[in-house]
């Protein structure tokens, strides 16, 4: 014992270590810092959880566009404890993308960005982007036919630029086309350059915590003045101030178990994203679609008027982090309790629930055709002879019902065509069907006279009173 | 050389030399760092400046390819690394308009590139991702796509089919 004592006692002699990570652990912060401040150190255990299991995945791993697949097939079925580690992997990113979500709403709703904390906020905004960044890159590296597509994708929209767009794509693919270089060049960015960056920024962040201190809960009626603020902080930390460890971090240590809880029993009872087909881009019969953290930009590039999709892709991520970057600049002063704070309160409301509607419609793709649109059956048809029945097989088989419904068969893109006959004459059928509109082709050129006449009686037949 | 003689150890820098110290580390620093540099970004847009050779791929004997049909052929990039795999693989829709008349689209949506389908019995292509729609000679029907299908050269040789290699397409 004497001995152990003696070894510490010299350690500490040499480094100075322990005094400064007791120092760091035991800093003073502001009495009843509550639940609400448990998000950011949930974001950090997250990120571990990604490091440690990024680094167990990538010694199985092998970064090459031809192999990857084969490799991550060994993983899931066949490597001891692969398919959880690759489920952890993915959850743990899932819980990151949530948590910075969460903890950067908390941080916005309670203040916690003004004097003198509002460079942490704009590391913290860095931080959000290169979490969605690794979201991105992490999703590619599961090299199935989803992620060629998205590496398409991806290319494409960078390929809007002005000028350097076709640069822009190319680097991205690692040439012309998809091939040998696109793979690595994205494991190495998901593995060392993003990573990399985020080490940097999240040890600027943790230092500025300690270095600004921990914001005490905001308190109505009691806003933050740049000229008074830090000597009023100093005063709370020196009087009613506890030790961060153990009194303020218990709430962490409750709360990160429980993520890291949640993530082990989501891997273990889900299992990782089932592989798609092999990653070959001759095979064209694929939907493809970002992971859910990325879904709902999906729905947007589909919703927004046609001619707005350039400048929505260049100019929306630009806009978001320019806004982000100015919410201390314009607001670092002033009330900080969500009370005094309506507009704050109401932007938070409205993010959450745009994304929230956008996300709900990403799932449904109502506007992608249904290439598994059923023919309609008879009971639907209301009949088994004559044009009627020819016009609703016409419908099937000339794409109609890809994207009109008629009694619950068929996509979404379109108006539904239930009762079509009830609103629209033979005359009103046959101008639209002919010349089509904004989303739909004109079927003058594709359908013979007597195939337009069929699919017009079946048509007005859909009438709710016969 | 007795007025070279050098200040004693223990004595402080002079401001100037400080200042000069400084300067000639940052300007040495800078120097290196960019020598590093150098090779590092040559090599990560080493594969935009990569040749592309223009190869004719054939994809099958002009007998094969029906008039007025249009039917997906793959083919593999040209010279592609050697651990593509099937990701040097590609494909275009191919179109026989006549006899001698070929036309090879991209299979890239203009929109965002996602692979349209050709729904040979509705006679038009229909991407999966946000609902564009072409008509069979590559023009947009409807939707978001800004612009026709893109095209590959494609020419008739010796009786085969052939088509030129070319980048993905980038709107």
């Amino acid at each position: 014992m004497n001995l152990l004592k003696r070894l510490l006692d010299a350690f500490e002699d040499r480094t100075g270590l322990l005094k400064i990570m007791a120092d760091m652990a035991e800093h003073p912060v502001p009495p009843d810092t509550g639940w609400w401040y448990v998000f950011g150190s949930a974001t950090l255990v997250a990120f571990i959880i990604q490091v440690v299991t990024g680094m167990a995945l990538a010694t199985a791993y092998v970064s090459s566009s031809g192999s990857a697949y084969d490799a991550l097939q060994f993983i899931t079925t066949r490597a001891l404890m692969g398919n959880l580690l690759r489920g952890m992997h993915y959850f743990g990113a899932s819980a990151m993308v949530l948590l910075v979500g969460i903890h950067m709403g908390q941080v916005f709703l309670m203040g916690c960005y003004k004097f003198p904390r509002e460079f942490n906020w704009v590391t913290g905004v860095v931080l959000l982007f290169l979490t969605l960044a690794m979201g991105f890159t992490g999703q590619l590296l599961r090299w199935d036919q989803n992620a060629v597509w998205s590496v398409v994708v991806g290319a494409e929209q960078a390929g809007r630029t002005p000028i350097v767009g076709p640069i822009l794509a190319q680097f991205m693919l690692g040439g012309k086309t998809l091939g040998g270089a696109t793979l690595s060049r994205f494991f190495a960015f998901h593995v060392f350059f993003i990573p990399a960056i985020i080490f940097g920024f999240v040890g600027i962040h943790l230092f500025l915590v300690l270095h600004d201190g921990i914001s005490e809960p905001p308190k109505a009626g009691e806003p933050v003045d740049p000229d008074t603020y830090t000597e009023k902080y100093e005063k709370v930390l020196k009087e009613r101030g506890v030790p961060f460890w153990p009194d303020a971090a218990w709430r962490d240590v409750v709360f990160c178990v429980a993520v890291v809880l949640a993530i082990f029993l989501l891997a273990l009872i889900f299992g990782p994203p089932a592989l798609d087909k092999p990653p070959n881009p001759s095979m064209l019969a694929r939907d493809p679609a970002p992971d859910w953290y990325l879904l709902w930009y999906f729905a947007v590039l589909a919703l927004i008027p046609h001619k707005m999709t350039t400048p929505v892709i260049l100019l929306a991520p630009m806009v978001a982090i320019i806004v982000l970057f100015l919410v201390p600049i314009v607001s670092n002063k002033g009330e900080r309790h969500p009370r005094y704070r309506p507009w704050a309160v109401a932007s938070v409301i409205i993010i959450v629930m745009m994304i929230g509607t956008l996300w709900v419609e990403a799932i449904r793709e109502p506007w992608s055709p249904d290439f598994t649109a059923e023919p309609l059956p008879i009971a639907v048809i209301g009949t088994n002879v004559g044009p009627v029945v020819d016009g609703a097989t016409l419908f099937h088989q000339k794409g109609c019902e890809f994207c009109h419904e008629v009694g619950g068969f068929g996509g979404h893109r379109g108006p539904s065509l239930t009762w079509v006959g009830d609103r629209l004459t033979r005359a009103d059928l046959t101008v639209r069907i002919m010349n089509g509109g904004y989303n739909m082709p004109a079927y003058a050129g594709i359908l013979k006279p007597d195939e337009l006449d069929n699919i017009l009686v079946f048509l007005e037949s859909r009438k709710r009173e016969q | 050389m007795a007025t070279e003689t050098p200040p004693p150890s223990n004595e402080a820098l002079s401001p100037e030399r400080r200042v000069f110290i400084t300067k000639v580390s940052m300007v040495a620093m800078g120097l290196v760092s960019l020598l590093v540099a150098v090779p590092i970004v040559g090599f990560l847009i080493g594969p935009l400046v990569r040749r592309f050779p223009d190869v004719w791929r054939s994809v099958g004997s002009v007998d094969s390819f029906k008039i007025g049909q249009t039917v997906k052929v793959s083919f593999r990039d040209p010279s592609p690394l050697a651990w593509a795999g099937v990701t040097a693989e590609t494909a275009a829709w191919l179109r026989r308009i006549s006899a001698n008349e070929f036309m090879a689209f991209a299979m890239n949506c203009t929109h965002l590139g996602c692979p349209v389908r050709w729904l040979p019995d509705a006679n038009l292509f229909m991407c999966p991702c946000h609902g564009g729609v072409y008509y069979s000679d590559g023009r947009v029907a409807g939707g978001p796509p800004p612009r026709a299908l893109f095209t590959y050269p494609v020419r008739i040789n010796n009786g085969l089919v052939e088509i030129q290699t070319s980048a993905i397409p980038i709107g």
